[in-house]
């Protein structure tokens, strides 16, 4: 049972006024991880648009201590902090509960460029939680392709569709056998803060990949947002699932979705509100290429649900 | 404090208004009915700014960028955009 809206905590984290876009879905997710991690937390950011919504020195626009480092170094800079915290905690400079610490960064910094970083962090089941908030390019200097862009979305390095079809990569750090692995998206706020508080509470590595549709660069109404995380997840585009040690469980509604009790919607609806699947689906080959598209997350469904079958 | 250098402190310190005034961003205005308005907190929740009272449903318009998804996220309707003059 997920937590109802009305009993989510007071606690605001992302502060008003910060310079991300309007309708963001990264700062609203973040205010989802901050009502559940509270006050005692250290943030790191690699660069992306969350570096830049912090605002003008010496403002800043959350409220955790927040570190910003390289763009590679998520896992290092993390797996540091927490044995720095730790030793500190050894030698009594460091009184009470031992703060969290939490890596907040884009797809970029998490599928391509900071994953060999963060693969080592894994592999050592250092104590932190890596957060992913995955808008599927690199928005922030101007949506580039990424690692995480589907399979014939427009991106400025890709101006007539991608060619490759996105990793799955809540799966890869399934594989590496950590405690705790979970996706989420902003249309689903109570499943978020349930899986945060959960991801809170246990030892090791942690990773949380949040669905951020982000309006500038999949070319939709800002006001969309929400709307268009929901359609994700009813598609079957996003599959919301966590794994604790292993073992896989689906939340609602993609558990509805995997074991056949609602079909999943033709993801045509969800594609064609996007411009940047529908400006390329205007020649003769829109229907294959739609096909394609379906195809793809037809074939993620049936691997995932024949992958939550095996018990480790 | 005293054993921190001036080289070790934070240079930035958690304010609102960081990215300045946000509401002169806005092209719509966001306007709660509160006759329709059953006080559900779906447009607390799904606010990405943070400006809405949650128990009160009133929004600051000081730092409201407008986007709107209050208005689209809101099951009863009380929720308008109305153009900014």
């Amino acid at each position: 049972m997920t937590t109802s809206i009305k009993k989510l905590p007071d606690t605001e984290q992302v502060l008003s006024g910060n310079g991300a876009c309007g309708g963001c879905p990264a700062t609203m997710a973040l205010r989802m991880v901050g009502k559940a991690l509270g006050t005692n937390a250290i943030m790191l950011l690699t660069p992306a648009c969350s570096v830049a919504s912090m605002g003008m020195t010496p403002k800043l626009g959350y409220n955790w201590p927040c570190i910003n480092i390289c763009f590679a170094t998520a896992g290092a800079s993390a797996s540091g902090i927490t044995h720095a915290i730790e030793i500190m905690k050894e030698k009594g400079r460091l009184q009470g509960e031992l703060p969290t610490v939490f890596s907040w960064v884009g797809d970029g910094g998490t599928y391509d460029i900071g994953f060999q970083a963060l693969s080592a962090a894994a592999e050592r089941n250092e104590n932190i939680i890596h957060f992913c908030y995955n808008n599927e390019a690199y928005s922030n200097t101007g949506v580039q392709r990424s690692g995480a862009t589907p399979r014939g979305s427009f991106t400025t390095t890709t101006p007539t569709g991608k060619v490759q079809p996105k990793k799955n990569m809540p799966m890869l750090m399934l594989e590496h056998n950590i405690p705790y692995v979970a996706t989420a998206t902003v249309a689903y706020p109570g499943d978020l803060y349930d899986k945060v508080v959960k991801a809170k509470n246990i030892s090791g590595m942690k990773y949380i990949e949040i669905l951020a549709p982000c309006y500038l660069g999949w070319q939709f109404d800002m006001a969309d947002t929400v709307q268009m995380s929901r359609m994700a997840v009813r598609s079957g585009a996003w599959l919301l699932w966590e794994a604790e040690n292993g073992k896989i469980s689906f939340n609602s509604p993609s558990s509805h979705i995997i074991n056949g009790k609602r079909d999943a919607d033709p993801v045509n609806e969800y594609v064609m509100k996007q411009g940047r699947f529908n400006r390329l689906l205007n020649g003769a080959d829109a229907a294959r290429r739609i096909a394609e598209i379906q195809g793809d997350v037809d074939r993620e469904i049936a691997f995932m649900r024949e992958r939550a079958k095996i018990m480790i | 404090m005293k054993s921190v250098t001036k080289a070790y402190r934070p240079i930035s310190w958690p304010m609102k208004g960081a990215g300045g005034e946000t509401g002169t961003w806005r092209g719509h205005r966001p306007v709660v009915n509160s006759q329709i308005c059953t006080k559900c907190q779906f447009c607390w929740v799904y606010c990405p700014e943070a400006v809405i009272d949650r128990y009160e449903i009133t929004i600051d318009y000081r730092y409201c960028k407008g986007c709107g998804v209050c208005a689209a996220e809101c099951p009863t309707g009380a929720i308008s955009m109305e153009k900014e003059e």
